[in-house]
């Protein structure tokens, strides 16, 4: 299952600039532990020690918020646009 | 107008343990009408785009914000009759959202995923595209933000301090704060030192602060000014938050949090050198737009 994560800007240092990644996985806690071991600068800025999120960080699936979809839990579809937002901009 | 600044100085007392001889003071910045700091800097902007004719009233006002600025925007320009367009990232708090729109300003929601800094691109490109048409005041790049700091902001604590004050610790986001206030002390005392605290990454949720190394560096701040910069993680300011709503029942917001963070840190290293110190902060805005945050709920 091929989903892709949108990174952000300030992140983007941690995937060689690119913008989005391709990730396989069937739920966003498979995708994300994809994510970080194929870009591991990025997992200190998004998860805990402990591999859970960090609290001020949000995960949607297209437009939904994964807090409403069962979490890491959360399933993923081929295609699907994954996004990581913090809650609250800077500046 | 003659409402903003003169806020209160808080000492902060039971939600730190300090050593003997370490006081630390905070500005209650949300006294301001608009809740936050930033009306300090928002109507000094105004007043001098009024006094120097660049502001009339055909003009519509363009900014890029986080949110607090917009807010001190739309007060003053629903008050004086202007017609305020913000541009904004998408992923401020919703109870930021809904005080804009209450006061009748125009938003253009940018990308959560650019930042801040997406904000202020937008707030360029309309500019370049129509200069005739906006008072772009832009507050990343105006000598009068940081200027209502060096009439206000730093005065005030001189004077509540009665010139006792050994160091200033402010959070970053323009710098307007830091660079107005920090100007004026120094002046007043070349010993004081001046603190900057920004985010510990550029990924990070507090709300107003800026983590310059990967940012549009504002143009009024200068990255040489303050004599140290500490960084404060998220959740050491959630800590912080926790702790000055728990203990002292006061709810602060994020960039208090982070500035409580850094002024204990700063504390606590003065006492291992048995000195004393009187160390004063801003709580910038508290914590009625973060009440739906999830950090409440944690430990
Ligand atoms: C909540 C909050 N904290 C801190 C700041 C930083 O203040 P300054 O822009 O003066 O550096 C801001 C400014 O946007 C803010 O809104």
């Amino acid at each position: 299952m091929a989903a892709t994560f949108l990174i952000p800007t300030v992140l983007r240092t941690h995937t060689g600039n690119r913008e989005s990644v391709t990730i396989e996985g069937k739920t966003v806690g498979e995708a994300l532990e994809s994510l970080v071991k194929a870009h591991p600068g990025l997992k200190p800025h998004i998860m805990t020690e402990a591999g859970k999120l960090r609290s001020f960080v949000n995960v949607f699936v297209n437009e939904d918020d994964i807090r409403q979809k069962g979490n890491l839990k959360a399933p993923v579809k081929s295609g699907d646009e994954i996004s990581i937002v913090p809650s609250i901009a800077g500046g | 107008m003659d409402l903003v600044g003169n806020t209160p100085m808080i000492e902060i007392t039971r939600a730190l343990t300090l050593a003997r001889g370490q006081r630390i003071f905070a500005k209650a910045e949300w006294a301001n009408p608009g809740g936050s700091v930033k009306d300090r800097a928002a109507a000094r902007m105004i007043l001098e785009g009024e006094r120097s004719g660049r502001l009339t009233k055909e003009k519509i006002i363009l900014d890029a914000t986080s949110g607090n600025t917009g807010i001190a925007y739309a007060c003053i320009a629903a008050a004086r009759g202007y017609r305020l367009r913000l541009c904004v990232p998408e992923n401020i708090s919703p109870e930021r959202k809904s005080i804009l729109a209450a006061l009748g300003a125009e938003v253009i929601y940018t990308s959560g995923q650019d930042g801040s800094d997406g904000a202020i691109l937008e707030a360029r490109r309309r500019f370049e595209s129509a200069p005739a048409k906006y008072f772009y005041p832009d507050q990343y790049g105006n000598d009068d933000n940081w200027r209502a700091h060096f009439h206000s902001t730093g005065p005030e604590i001189w004077k509540q301090t009665r010139g006792r004050i050994t160091h200033f610790v402010a959070t970053v986001g323009t710098g307007g704060t830091l660079m107005g206030a920090g100007r004026f002390l120094k002046k007043q005392n070349p010993a004081v030192r001046v603190i900057a605290v920004e985010p510990d990454s550029p990924f990070h949720g507090l709300e107003g602060m800026k983590h310059m190394a990967a940012a549009i560096v504002p143009k009024i701040y200068d990255l040489k000014f303050a004599d140290e910069t500490m960084y404060v993680s998220t959740e050491a300011a959630h800590e912080s938050i926790r702790k000055v709503a728990r203990t002292e029942g006061l709810l602060v917001g994020l960039s208090s949090g982070a500035a409580l963070a850094a002024a204990e840190s700063v504390a606590n290293r003065i006492a291992r050198d048995r000195k004393p110190a009187v160390i004063v902060t801003v709580f910038p805005d508290n914590a009625d737009k973060y009440l739906t945050e999830r950090f409440w709920k944690e430990s």
